[in-house]
């Protein structure tokens, strides 16, 4: 088996040095109900070729977004990532580490996680910045949960349109607490925090000096929640919040059916030892050179046990290297170009669209993605165009459907969309009018 | 950093800044159309400043190339983790994951076009349940410590279910710190039930802990100091008589894997590493995956979504009344499933056998060479992974610190250090089974040199490693005392 | 060797306890300090604060751990260090003099008689 380099001597030599006769001698704590005697029934091993072959045959079962017209956003995006990043992180030094606890030999990894710290500290408009989250919608919800330990208060108060999937994930996270609940009024003396997504779920940015006023006058903490990252080249940096946590997998990281993706969290100065996960610090060694290492890990599992900020263990790591690197090669100029062109497609989208007759464009601003609302049924006609190769966005409730552009879309495919949505009208209408 | 710090490198060991520090100078690293400039419809002015490095495409190869040789990996030497189960990454498993069909894929598509997504889902869970014995799976969960939270969860649904909360779960002193944090983060109290002089849970103790109020049990088996249990089956019955479920925390998977399956020693709910026992590549530090797998009477309460098969159709359903809820935005961690799927159907049963008994056989090897020169808190055979302490080196000045910084010196990744805290000075070595034996001698070889260099007296020569890596020990106190979490622009290195 | 003053009282979780008049100024010892290793900060409790005997009030931290301090006697916290938090290492440096924790107002007298003088402190500890 081309993975096991142990040859029959070698066994047989090694356990003659251990003083066992067999394999099965060592495992002489097991109980005999739970020693198995024959393989268990699963498929024998396989050669690359039949594993790859099979593989591909699921794969090619699936649609990828390269293969039509994609408009399907809602807190997952389809951009380019340059082939540079996947060439470096699949170098054996970054893919094949383990966590940098060893920092004399990590530095590579962790000069990576200083400069990933550095980019969302200043995209956020932070003080710092953590090693990354396992996703957007973990990261909120520990950060609703660090709003709790900071302010000692019970209720996480959501503003506007959060994406439904976060909500749902900080409801499994509070499940077990007695004393909390989830609101959407005002903020008031029972307040931790009031959570506001920006773009919001519909794609609208939002304005943020009133929440912090709120906020300020209530004693709860403002955590700003951002899943379409790029919309920080082009929206203003979300300075009044206390927390920013959200999904940075536009950039640099595969869409890979909804995982791994790649959570960021930062925040103010003054809560930095209850912030949860990884932190990466600045000192020297011993010959006085600059070096990286993991730092405040007192506030983490593997020492405050129960007492830890949370339970997590791993970042995503070779996804937050992979979004440091795009980051550099996209830079100050092509961060904001990059963002300023993903707008532009989606205005040429909705201009597109407000031709097409009875369809509604509610939004009243938006990033790269925003409402349309159909004369019909929004699932049905996401169910339909796909059947024609188009996906379409993602349907919500009724006839909304909620629909992103990035730079990955042409102006055929908005002609492709908008040809099929007017046809889907034109029945409809025949419909109605039969 | 000055360019006199730059040409500290020498020969191919390199000195690497920042990308930050590369200057400012309106390079780009991406060729992109040009924009408009039309009007905004954003509601807003356009930003103005982000605070990003400006480096063309051949500047950011050099500086990510350079600072990967500040790094050491599986794939350049032995990584003798315990408990972390550092095997070969196999890089057929990256070549499927980048499919267009598996990497291209939005996870809110319409159930017809991503049914080969999962069927890939789908394929691991049953192999997961297989192997485990616990019928049903979820691979919702990111990583280990997000499965022993689903775990615990679905635990605490199920006494909630019965229509009485039980408020303890008891957890060994061995445990790793994502235990208690886990219980915790579900509303639980910890109890510790204490080991005993053989490294294994105090089952006396255990059982007077035992109580109605008890919700569950954490154990990891082999345990933490690379021990099976040999009473676990004893455990199970009482912890079941007493109604209370078996969490297997399944970090040491590797160990039983294709030979024994958990479910046959009394386990409820298990979690597995991909990144470990499945040989998912750690990319220094994550992402990870971490399903689990639970008997049929725990199955209604897995976190959404679930997959289920109709004829020959999946579905995704995504409202369940009696799941613990959503764990996480999607669908976990597909891209580990991927990989770890090809790695299951590259090894099969047969492999996966192989698998553990060739790890079990190199972590005995590796303990019968040193245990003469260095001190075995435990007796008997370990499993995957054997614990030695520096009780025979730490009067000579030579502490398990020292040990490891030295292995580094001589290029080999150290051990696990001071975990876990049932001794002092513990150092927990797990080889995995894609070692060969000469890998294994060198680490012996150099292990023993290190015992005989303290026994003749060098241990400052010891303390003082390491010398030749990229850097050498860290202030770690100025570190959190004064923490530097990013680069500004008045940072200068020393 | 560790350092055990021999005016001030000890307890069995290596704090050490004196009296400024009425209210106990509170520390940990030499033994804990040097077993601790250089710490990095220190979670002070609020001034005002009620505890109980045995409760864990105070946490010291160094790189690798987190270790509580244990309340040597019921009262208020009427005190606390505050050079502490720029200062973490102060305990290490002088654990009796400029690192000391804070000052309680006991509310138990009766309390006092289980704390532990310089002589059996050093017995515990060697």
């Amino acid at each position: 088996m081309r993975y096991l380099p142990l040859t029959p001597r070698d066994r047989t030599e090694m356990l003659k040095s251990i003083g066992v006769k067999a394999v099965d001698d060592l495992y002489v704590s097991v109980p005999k109900e739970a020693k198995l005697s024959a393989l268990i029934d699963l498929p024998a091993h396989q050669g690359e070729i039949e594993v790859e072959k099979a593989l591909t045959l699921m794969a090619q079962k699936n649609h990828p977004a390269a293969n039509g017209p994609f408009f399907l956003g809602a807190g997952c995006y389809n951009h380019h990532i340059p082939a540079t990043v996947d060439h470096l992180i699949q170098r054996s030094e970054f893919l094949t580490s383990y966590t940098p606890y060893q920092p004399e030999i990590s530095q590579g990894t962790l000069t990576a996680i200083f400069e990933f710290q550095t980019i969302i500290a200043n995209l956020t408009g932070m003080d710092i910045a953590n090693a990354s989250m396992y996703d957007g919608a973990t990261a909120t919800a520990e950060a609703a949960l660090m709003a709790k330990r900071v302010t000692g208060r019970a209720n996480i108060h959501i503003h506007g349109a959060l994406h439904p999937q976060y909500r749902e994930v900080i409801e499994t996270y509070i499940r077990n607490y007695s004393d909390v609940s989830v609101k959407t009024s005002a903020p008031d003396a029972n307040a931790a925090c009031v959570i506001v997504q920006t773009p919001d779920f519909h794609g609208e940015p939002q304005a943020l000096a009133a929440l912090r006023k709120q906020c300020d006058e209530s004693g709860a903490l403002l955590v700003v929640v951002v899943n379409e990252i790029l919309s920080l080249g082009l929206l203003p940096a979300p300075v009044e919040a206390d927390i920013v946590a959200g999904e940075a997998q536009s950039i640099g990281v595969p869409m890979s059916f909804g995982g791994p993706h790649l959570g960021f969290f930062a925040c103010r100065k003054q809560y930095l030892r209850q912030m949860p996960g990884r932190l990466c610090g600045e000192t020297v060694d011993k010959d006085g050179r600059r070096s990286f290492v993991l730092t405040l890990s007192t506030r983490e599992q593997h020492i405050r046990r129960e007492k830890a900020t949370s339970n997590i263990c791993t970042n995503q790591g070779l996804f937050a290297l992979a979004f440091t690197i795009h980051m550099s090669l996209l830079g100050e100029i092509g961060f904001k170009k990059l963002a300023r062109l993903n707008h532009e497609r989606a205005c040429l989208l909705a201009d597109r669209l407000s031709k097409v007759k009875n369809i509604k464009l509610p939004n009243k601003s938006f990033f790269n993605e925003f409402v349309v609302e159909l004369p019909v049924s929004a699932a049905q006609t996401v169910k339909e165009l796909a059947a024609k190769g188009i996906i379409a966005g993602y349907p919500l409730a009724g006839n909304k459907l909620l629909v992103a552009a990035t730079e990955m879309t042409s102006e055929a495919d908005i002609e492709v969309l908008a040809g099929a949505l007017e046809k889907l009208s034109a029945t409809a209408r025949t419909k109605e009018v039969a | 950093m000055t360019v006199s710090e730059l040409d500290k490198g020498r020969g191919l060991n390199v000195e690497e800044n920042l990308l930050f520090e590369k200057g400012t100078n309106g390079a780009c690293g991406v060729d992109l159309p040009e924009p408009k400039n039309t009007p905004l419809r954003t509601g807003f002015a356009a930003r103005d400043y982000v605070g990003l490095p400006e480096v063309s495409e051949p500047q950011v190869m050099r500086h990510f190339v350079r600072l990967s040789k500040l790094n050491y990996a599986i794939d350049s030497g032995l990584y003798p983790l315990g408990s972390c189960t550092m095997k070969h990454n196999p890089r057929l498993n990256e070549k499927v994951s980048r499919l267009p069909g598996f990497a291209g894929i939005h996870p809110l598509q319409p159930e017809g076009t991503i049914q080969g997504a999962l069927e890939v889902i789908y394929t691991v869970q049953q192999w997961l349940a297989k192997l485990s014995g616990l019928p049903h799976v979820t691979l919702n969960p990111a990583a280990g410590a997000h499965g022993e939270f689903a775990g615990i969860m679905v635990i605490h649904r199920a006494h909630e279910a019965k229509g009485k909360v039980r408020k303890t779960v008891l957890i060994p002193d061995s445990a790793h710190g994502t235990n208690p944090a886990t219980a915790a983060a579900c509303g639980y109290e910890t109890k510790t039930i204490p080991s005993t002089k053989d490294g294994t849970v105090d089952v006396d103790a255990f059982k007077s802990m035992l109580n109605d109020d008890v919700a569950a049990l954490m154990l990891t088996n082999p345990n933490t100091c690379g021990l099976f249990e040999p009473r676990v089956k004893e455990i199970a019955d009482v912890l079941h008589k007493a109604g209370a479920y078996f969490y297997c925390d399944g970090a040491n998977f590797n160990a039983l894997v294709g030979r024994i399956r958990p479910a046959d020693f009394g386990v409820d709910v298990m979690h597995f590493n991909l990144h470990k026992t499945f040989s998912t590549p750690h990319g220094g530090g994550g992402p990870g995956c971490g399903p689990i797998a639970v008997s049929a009477e725990l199955a209604p309460y897995l976190p959404v979504p679930k997959i289920v098969k109709e004829k020959d159709a999946y579905k995704l359903v995504t409202e369940d009344k009696d799941s613990i809820g959503r764990l996480k935005g999607f669908n976990g961690q597909f891209g580990m499933a991927v990989r770890a799927l090809a790695y299951m159907m590259s090894h099969g049963s047969d492999g996966l056998r192989q698998v553990a008994e060739d790890a079990v056989l190199n972590a005995n090897y590796i303990l019968s060479q040193l245990r003469d020169q260095y001190h075995v808190p435990f007796p008997g055979h370990c499993m995957h992974e054997c614990l030695l302490t520096d009780k025979l080196q730490k009067d000579k000045g030579v502490t398990t610190n020292d040990i490891a910084k030295t292995l580094i010196e001589y290029g080999i990744h150290p051990m696990t250090v001071y975990f876990p805290l049932v001794v002092q000075g513990a150092m927990l070595i797990e080889p995995t089974e894609t070692e060969t034996k000469a890998s294994l001698d060198h680490f012996i070889a150099v292990m023993k040199m290190i015992a005989e260099q303290t026994i003749a007296g060098n241990s400052a020569a010891l303390q003082n490693n390491p010398v030749s890596s990229p850097r050498r020990r860290l202030d770690e106190v100025q570190a959190a005392r004064n923490p530097v979490l990013k680069w500004t622009a008045k940072d200068t290195a020393a | 060797m560790s350092n055990i003053p021999a005016d001030v009282k000890y307890t069995d979780q290596h704090e050490w306890l004196k009296f400024e008049g009425d209210v106990a100024v509170i520390g940990i010892t030499d033994y804990a300090q040097a077993s601790l290793g250089d710490l990095v900060f220190v979670e002070l409790p609020a001034k005002g604060k009620k505890v109980k005997l045995n409760d864990a009030f105070v946490v010291v931290e160094s790189v690798k751990a987190a270790s509580e301090v244990y309340a040597p006697l019921s009262g208020e916290v009427v005190e606390v260090n505050a050079a502490l938090t720029a200062s973490p290492g102060l305990i290490n440096t002088s654990p009796y003099g400029e690192g000391w924790i804070c000052k309680i107002l006991p509310s138990d007298k009766a309390e006092l008689g289980k704390l532990l003088d310089a002589a059996q402190y050093k017995s515990l500890v060697g």
